[in-house]
Order: structure tokens, then C-alpha cells, then sequence
């Protein structure tokens, strides 16, 4: 249980500003997701609350305590690293205990401790083998193992996923879900640069940009009222559609953008264009329509579609869907 | 059935076979340049160097040499007086004399440059401004041929002459000069200390590139486990580096094992610091008794052989590669 305050949080390497001025509260018990693009400092906020890195200016409390200082194993965290970071050399059952072992547990005390946690991630069987004789999947949740063992206040991953393939993401995101609600007091701290990851997991987003937060918000927050351009292009799949000039004049805006779902096929006024390809999922049509703009405007549509490739269609967004979007990028 | 039985046999067992062919062609045609080139260079030295120590050869009397069986190791005359007399390497004073120094010299260089080059080692790990030019300039000791460095070593260790005992005088540690080289009592203390000097640096590379292969982020996760720096390296680090060290040491004790240079210029002649090498040397060219010289070096050979054997079965080293 742990509320981390962060007041303009600064961090430089050398001369390179990588996080350019952070503020932002989690509060106890939350489940707080970090996305952005790539290289936007997502890793470092969550090294620098770790205490792995130093934070250059400004200063990050955890229930009102300023911890700038505090060296990492006393801030009551427990990190899950994207490459895992297991010890080579020790088993399944040693990673987990190491820790405690060293802070001077009793050892039947370990044991139920590692033996449970072990359990809750269905690890048991493996608890003699070194993790090079483990699957991906089962050494990252040896590592959220070795992370829960510790009984922390405050849990960080960073894309502890990442590195697995595309079923067994979803079954470990699952776990990770689960594991947010059996232990209901623990603040959870969540890098990825993986959108869907962070609508499904998420109590709130923070999306960054260049070290810099660019709206905070719970997922449908974001989704349905994004503060700017950046946003609105982020959360969502597939990409929202952003159109300018004369598409957006009539709106009174500099862009406007339309998500796909919010488009539909009209038989009079709209947008004229022709479809110029059409991606079949089965439960959905993604069509794309070229009316004109810079990029061809997606409409996804339920079940199959009714129009072919090259047939001459009119679009429109629904009302009230539209997001306006002044020339500096805000949301009007 | 049994046409899928006899189809299998002859389409599946011929092809790995073929594959397993081809491999091993390859891997002795790379191989037999090597090969061939350590027969020449060290097979054949080795092997005449065996057979002259079960010869009466000598210097000049090389290609004449008959076959005497044992005697160059060990032999006994019967005196008139009844009394049996042993003769041979094997009862040599000064030979069982040379075994100790090289044991001393071999123990005593390795385990400190061992421990000396780990700490070096760790130091050079760490990130710091200008690592690349120490990394580079810590290798100039063992740059430089153990020839040269011995005799700069020599000159500076003079007891007259040398910047040693100057420096040392002037700074009110010592009253009277020391011949380092020469004094029976420091003399093995001078001939550590230079080698120490000179394989520190190819220690604390070997044990570098080890260093290097464990991985950052495991010492991050012992950072957030609160685990001491002391029982990090004793718990992390010392087990991940473990097989480079290994290695390292073995190549490191037959290096040791088999010194010559440093000694035959640093203390020439001082019974104190005379080892395996330096006596049959000695023996083989100084003072015409080559069969005898001879035997010395296969003793010697035998003696690394086994010694090395012992390490890799005991010690677990891996010379394949893997880690564990
Ligand atoms: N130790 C360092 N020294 C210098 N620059 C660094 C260091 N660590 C990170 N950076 C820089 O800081 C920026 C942010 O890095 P960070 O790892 O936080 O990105 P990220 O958002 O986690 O990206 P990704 O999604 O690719 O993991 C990058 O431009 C990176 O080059
Ligand atoms: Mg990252």
C-alpha cells in the first residue's frame, strides 16, 4: 500500500534531458500503465522510481515520504525486468528465496513464502530447475514470482511481455490482471509501449511523450476524450482517422479526427472516395476509403461488408463523434 | 510393414550418416594444418627430447647416443665395500630443490596474481572516464618481452646502482642497500614480484571478458533485493565468472609452471630461485650432461601433465565453451 507522489521529476544523462519535468500521482492501490512511443523515457520513470537511477531535480514521495534517497530495497518495491534478470547459476526455488535469505528470514518462513507464490503462478513443478532449462513464459513468471515473494508495496514491470509470443501475452497479461486483483492493496506501476496492454490492464493510463506526460486518465478517458492529437492517435486500434483542410473546416477546426468505429457508409452526402482495400477479420471489415485526404480514412464495419473493392461509396462520421483539434495539436 | 521398415533404413540412416561424414571431413580438414604444424613443432621436440633421456647422449656426442633404460633417472652402483650408491635425477638434491621453487614460485605468483587481477578486473568493469586507455595502458607489462622487462627489472633492483633501493633509502625504510636479485632472502621475493607485475594485466583481461558476460540487469535485481555488495560478488558475481576464471588460472599455473626467462636473467645461478626449467637447462647445454638434462624436462612434462589432468578433472573446468 504505497501513494507515490511525483513533483516535477527531472532526469539528464550527461547533457541528453530524457524525462523534461513529471508530475504525477498514483495512488494507493492503482494499477498506473505507462505507454509511448519508443525511447520516450517510460523505462527510466520507472528506474528512477525504483531508485536505480538518480533523479536529477524535483522529487518523488511515497506516502508523503520524500525517498529521492532511499536506496532501492528500502522503498518496499519489487521489479519484474523485461529480460527477466534471473540468476543464472541459481534454480527456480533459490532466485525466489535469494532476497529473503539475505534479510534474514527464517527459513520455514521462506519456504511457505516462495512455496505460495509459486503455487499462485504454477510454477511448482519447476522449482529445482535452473531458468535455462524454462520456457520464456515460465521464466517471466519466475521473475513476478521473485517480485511477489518480497511483498512489496509498490510492484513496477517494465514490458514484462514483451519478449513472449502472442497467446501466451495474453494468458500472462491475464495472470498479471488477476494478480492486480487478489492483491488489491499493491500499487502496480506498468511500462509498455503496447496500447491494447494498457486499455485491458490499466485502472489509469499516463501516456508519455518525450519525456514529457501527455494526458493521464483511465482508459475510456483517453479513449473518448483525449486532450490532444498525440493521444487521440496513440489509444485506440486501429489508428484514429485525422483529417485536415477543407474536411475539417466545416467542423471549425484545424484536424478533426474520427475513430474507424465511428465512421459508417452513407447513402447520401458525406464523403465521396472509393474503397481501396478491404481487411476481412472475420468478426470485422477494416475498409479503407480514399475520399480525398492525406491518408485513406478506415471504417470498420460488424460481420462482413457489403462494398467491393473499387466501388464508389459516400462515408460520414457519426454525430457527435468527432474530435476537434486546434492547429497547436489541443483538443478544441 | 516391413516395406516401410526397409524404406526407412535406406532413406533415413544413409542421409545422417552422409550429414555426419560431411561434418567430420570438414572438421579434419581444418583441423590438419594445426595438426600438422604442432607435430612439427612440439610433437617431434617432445618426443626426441624423451628419447634422449633414456640415452647416454651428450652435446657432442648427439647422434651417437645408445639406449641406457632408466639410468639418467635413476641408477646404483654397488662400492666394494658392500655399500649401495644411487645415482640419477630422481635422487638429485638439487632437483628436488628446483620442484620446490617452482611449486613456491608457481603457488605463490598464481594465487596472488589471481586475486590481484580479479581486483584490477573489477575496477576496469566499472564505467568510468578514460576506461578504454587504462584497459590498453594496463596490458603494457605483459606487452613487453619478459627478456627486456626482467633486465629493466634487474637494473632497477641493483643493489648499487638500482632506483630500488634509492627510492626506498630516501624514503627511510631501508638503511643499508639490498641486493634484491642477488640476497638468497629476497631474491624469490624479487622474481614474484616481477611476474606478479608483468601477468597481472593478462589476468585481469582473461577475467575481464568473463566479467563482462553477466549480464546488467542481475546486478539490478540483487539491488532491489537489498542484497550487500560484498555478497553480490561472492554470491553473483564470483559463481557467473567462475568457468572464465577457471581457465584463466590453469592457463596461468602451466605458465608458472614453466618459468624460465624472468629467472635466467633476474637470478641467474641463485639456488633460492632455480626451477624445473632453469635446471635442465642448465644441465643440457652449461654442463654437457644432456641425456641427463633431458630426463629433467620429460619430469617436467610428466609433472605438468599430471598437474593439469588433476586441476581439469577436479576443479570441473569445461573446455568446451558451455558455462555450466
Ligand atoms: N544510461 C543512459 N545513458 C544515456 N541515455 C540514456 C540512458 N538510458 C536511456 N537513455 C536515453 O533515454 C531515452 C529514454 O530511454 P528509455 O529507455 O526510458 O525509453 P523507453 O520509453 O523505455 O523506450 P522503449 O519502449 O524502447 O523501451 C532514450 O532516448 C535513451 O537513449
Ligand atoms: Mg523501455
Amino acid at each position: 500500500m504505497a501513494n507515490l507522489v511525483l513533483k516535477n521529476v527531472k532526469k539528464s544523462f550527461g547533457s541528453v534531458n530524457v524525462i523534461k519535468g513529471v508530475d504525477l500521482e498514483i495512488k494507493s492501490g492503482e494499477f498506473m500503465v505507462f505507454v509511448g512511443p519508443s525511447g520516450c523515457g517510460k523505462s527510466t520513470l520507472l528506474r528512477l522510481i525504483a531508485g536505480l537511477e538518480d533523479i536529477t531535480s524535483g522529487t518523488l514521495s511515497f506516502d508523503g515520504q520524500v525517498v529521492n534517497a532511499l536506496a532501492p530495497s528500502r522503498r518496499g518495491i519489487a521489479m519484474v525486468f523485461q529480460s527477466y534478470a534471473l540468476y543464472p547459476h541459481m534454480t527456480v526455488y533459490e532466485n525466489m528465496a535469494f532476497g529473503m535469505q539475505l534479510s534474514g528470514g527464517s527459513k520455514d518462513d521462506i519456504k511457505t513464502r516462495v512455496e505460495k507464490a509459486a503455487a499462485l503462478l504454477q510454477i511448482t513443478p519447476y522449482l529445482e530447475r535452473l531458468p535455462k532449462q524454462l520456457s520464456g513464459g515460465q521464466r517471466q513468471r519466475v521473475a513476478i514470482g521473485r517480485a511477489i515473494v518480497r511483498d512489496p508495496k509498490v510492484f513496477l514491470f517494465d514490458e514484462p511481455l514483451s519478449n513472449l509470443d502472442a497467446a501466451l501475452r495474453v494468458a500472462t497479461r491475464l495472470e498479471i490482471a488477476k494478480l492486480h486483483h487478489s492483491m488489491n492493496s499493491v500499487t502496480m506501476v506498468y511500462v509498455t509501449h503496447d496500447q491494447v496492454e494498457a486499455m485491458t490492464l490499466a485502472d489509469r493510463i499516463c501516456v508519455l511523450r518525450d519525456g514529457l506526460v501527455e494526458q493521464v486518465g483511465t482508459p475510456l478517458e483517453l479513449y473518448e476524450n483525449p486532450t490532444n492529437i498525440f493521444v487521440a492517435g496513440f489509444i485506440g486500434s486501429p489508428k484514429m482517422n485525422f483529417l485536415e483542410g477543407k474536411f475539417a473546416e466545416s467542423y471549425k477546426a484545424h484536424t478533426i479526427g474520427v475513430r474507424s468505429e465511428h465512421m459508417e457508409f452513407v447513402k447520401k452526402g458525406g464523403w465521396q472516395g472509393s474503397v481501396i482495400h478491404a481487411e476481412k477479420m472475420g468478426s470485422d471489415t477494416y475498409s479503407f476509403v480514399d475520399v480525398g485526404s492525406a491518408e485513406p480514412i478506415i471504417i470498420r464495419e460488424t460481420g462482413t461488408s457489403r462494398h467491393d473493392v473499387n466501388a464508389k461509396v459516400s462515408v460520414a462520421p457519426m454525430d457527435g463523434k468527432v474530435h476537434r483539434f486546434a492547429a497547436d495539436g489541443k483538443a478544441i | 510393414m516391413a516395406a516401410t521398415q526397409v524404406l526407412s533404413k535406406d532413406t533415413s540412416v544413409p542421409m545422417k550418416n552422409e550429414l555426419l561424414a560431411g561434418r567430420t571431413r570438414a572438421a579434419m580438414i581444418f583441423l590438419l594444418p594445426m595438426m600438422l604444424a604442432l607435430a612439427i613443432v612440439a610433437g617431434w621436440p617432445l618426443l626426441r627430447s624423451i628419447w634422449f633421456s633414456f640415452t647416454d647422449a651428450s652435446l657432442v656426442h648427439l647422434y651417437e647416443a645408445k639406449f641406457v633404460g632408466f639410468k639418467n633417472y635413476l641408477n646404483w652402483i654397488d662400492l666394494p665395500s658392500g655399500k649401495r650408491v644411487y645415482t640419477g635425477v630422481l635422487v638429485d638434491k638439487g632437483w628436488w630443490n628446483a620442484v620446490w621453487n617452482t611449486l613456491r614460485f608457481g603457488t605463490v605468483s598464481v594465487v596472488l596474481e589471481t586475486i590481484f587481477g580479479l581486483a584490477v578486473a573489477l575496477v576496469l568493469n566499472a564505467e568510468f572516464k578514460g576506461r578504454g586507455i587504462v584497459r590498453a595502458a594496463i596490458l603494457v607489462p605483459w606487452a613487453i618481452p619478459t627478456v627486456v622487462s626482467a633486465k629493466m627489472w634487474a637494473w632497477m633492483l641493483n643493489d648499487q646502482l638500482g632506483i630500488v633501493n634509492d627510492m626506498l633509502q630516501r624514503l627511510g625504510i631501508i638503511t643499508e642497500k639490498i641486493a634484491w636479485a642477488a640476497d638468497a632472502n629476497y631474491s624469490m621475493a624479487a622474481v614474484l614480484m616481477v611476474d606478479i607485475w608483468k601477468t597481472t594485466p593478462f589476468m585481469a583481461l582473461l577475467i575481464l571478458a568473463g566479467l563482462q558476460m553477466v549480464p546488467k540487469d542481475v546486478y539490478e535485481a540483487a539491488e532491489i533485493d537489498g542484497v550487500h555488495p560484498v555478497k553480490v560478488f561472492f554470491k553473483v558475481t564470483l559463481p557467473l565468472i567462475k568457468p572464465a576464471l577457471m581457465v584463466a588460472v590453469i592457463f596461468r599455473l602451466m605458465d608458472a609452471m614453466r618459468i624460465f626467462d624472468l629467472i635466467y636473467v633476474l637470478t641467474p645461478n641463485s639456488s633460492q630461485t632455480k626451477t624445473m626449467s632453469v635446471i635442465s637447462r642448465e644441465n643440457l647445454f652449461d654442463f654437457d650432461k644432456f641425456a641427463y638434462g633431458s630426463a629433467e624436462s620429460t619430469l617436467l612434462f610428466v609433472f605438468l601433465l599430471i598437474m593439469v589432468t588433476a586441476y581439469i578433472k577436479f576443479a570441473k573446468v569445461n573446455l568446451d565453451g558451455s558455462t555450466q
